[in-house]
């Protein structure tokens, strides 16, 4: 299986962890991940903010430089997987906006049909694609006695939501169990972190972290899972500021999926790229793994 | 479609917005049943939920509209678009509100027009995101004390390689520079 691949502007640097990971999972999966050559930036939610043709026609610039041998591109981060597959949307439900935005792209010499790109989330083409069958053949090390909150926020679930649940999404649940955690079912899983909230009323960001971190410890999770970098960033990085905030003692690790799933394929952690995250993983995988080699740092 | 909600409603605001949004002739269907509120995480901070909202654009409240903080607590989580009964793209027609609101000068939340700057001017410049120079640029100027205390946040953040001290330009910066400049022309012969 060969797909296009959107690592994305948090993948390069704040989120290694999440690229690492999911090409290292990808390689034991047999799935090959073609990274699109000299993407650029989403936008993130900024530019549809300010100017909605610009928007789709930075996004749609990626869309454009999909090899033609190749129909599907998948994007790990839940903003650069929807902002991709909304302005593929936009462009074939619009057609006036398609036109415009191809006329944009002719100004950089590209051109895109809509529709022509099939945009996936990484975690769908993991449980899809691969399936419980071939997961479970290639499991090393299963992740017996870890309670996991698998956490997957908003934009991979909503509002373009073919392959799983809006209000209550089962895919990484039951990819967890086939890997053999625990799988904690807590209520908050598919709520907002508050995106970049943080970085314009920290009060609110706050609380939004607060609810989340305080129901995965309602619910004794060990650690939490995420699909998306601003998911994980704001949990993980801002966490003891929430802690200064509230006066809370959270100390909840934050990891991302595929890091996890790494460890149960049989991955060398070191490959993983534990440590990176500020609550550091790797005490807690060695308590409930009983691994030695999982802490090595 | 356009035409309809206006002889309708009676509101130019209300056809403005359909004719900003795609999708946003939805509106009209509006039952006020304020599940859009309810659903929203920031609700609570919103000088008007979505729902009243939807009902001041109806009654062609423009000036209100456009200045009210409602947009700007929006964080995109798409709960309101996912749960409406009516199926109306609400999170879009904030962001047609916001875009309205900025053009206008009307905005009442300057933090998130500032950051939403910021972020697209260094993503025109370089092709890529670039998270220091958001911080730098944005933080400094508008919230310099925020920055002091993230201190220790961004420290960990730097130790751990997680922050890049240097921002990264793609190859052909030029082609998607043309593009963009296409898409202001474009942009402001139809607004």
């Amino acid at each position: 299986m060969k797909l296009a691949y959107y690592p994305g502007c948090s993948l390069e640097v704040n989120s290694a962890a999440y690229d690492v990971s999911t090409r290292a999972v990808a390689d034991v999966l047999g799935i090959t991940l073609q990274e699109l050559d000299d993407w650029n930036c989403c936008g993130a939610t900024e530019y549809f903010s300010q100017d909605e043709l610009t928007a789709c026609a930075v996004i749609a610039r990626n869309l454009a430089l999909v090899e033609k041998d190749l129909d599907q591109l998948v994007a790990p981060c839940a903003a650069c997987y929807l902002n991709l597959a909304k302005t593929d949307k936009l462009m074939v439900d619009h057609e006036e906006l398609g036109k415009q935005v191809n006329q944009c792209l002719a100004a950089g010499g590209l051109q895109y049909t809509p529709g022509r790109v099939r945009v996936r989330n990484l975690l769908d083409v993991i449980y899809t694609d691969v399936g419980e069958e071939e997961i479970k053949k290639k499991i090393k090390k299963p992740l017996t006695g870890l309670r996991v909150a698998p956490y997957y926020g908003c934009q991979v679930v909503r509002p373009i939501c073919e392959t799983d649940n809006p209000e209550y999404p089962m895919q990484m649940d039951h990819l967890f169990q086939w890997l053999g955690a625990e799988v904690v079912d807590y209520p908050v899983k598919a709520h907002c972190c508050g995106g970049h909230m943080t970085q314009i009323s920290e009060p609110q960001a706050f609380e939004m972290i607060r609810r989340l971190l305080q129901s995965a410890v309602h619910y004794e999770a060990d650690m939490i899972l995420c699909m998306c970098p601003m998911c994980q960033l704001n949990l993980d990085a801002y966490q003891g500021r929430v802690n200064s905030h509230f006066k809370t003692e959270f100390k909840m690790p934050i990891i991302f999926f595929t890091q996890l799933m790494g460890i149960a394929l049989g991955i060398e952690p070191d490959k993983l790229d534990f440590g990176k995250e500020l609550v550091d993983a790797r005490p807690v995988l060695a308590a409930k793994l009983g691994a030695a080699e999982t802490v090595s740092v | 479609m356009t035409k309809v909600a206006e002889n309708r409603r009676g509101s130019s605001f209300l056809a403005e917005v359909i004719e900003n949004t795609p999708g946003g002739e939805r509106i009209v269907h509006c039952l006020q049943c304020g599940s859009c509120g309810g659903s929203c995480p920031n609700g609570a901070d919103m000088q008007h939920t979505p729902r009243a909202v939807i009902a001041m654009i109806n009654a062609n409240k423009r000036q209100e509209v456009l200045s009210t903080n409602t947009p700007w607590c929006c964080v995109s989580c798409y709960f309101c678009t996912s749960r409406c009964p009516q199926e109306i793209p609400i999170t879009d027609i904030m962001y047609c509100l916001k875009r309205l609101s900025i053009r206008e000068g009307l905005a009442q939340n300057t933090d998130a027009t500032a950051l939403a700057k910021t972020f697209t001017d260094l993503l025109d410049k370089y092709g890529r995101s670039f998270e220091l120079g958001i911080a730098t640029r944005y933080l400094l100027f508008k919230k310099p004390f925020s920055l002091l205390r993230m201190g220790p946040m961004g420290m960990g953040m730097m130790t751990r390689g997680r922050m890049a001290m240097f921002p990264t330009r793609i190859k052909n910066i030029e082609q998607l520079q043309a593009i963009i400049q296409k898409a202001r022309q474009l942009g402001e012969r139809t607004s």
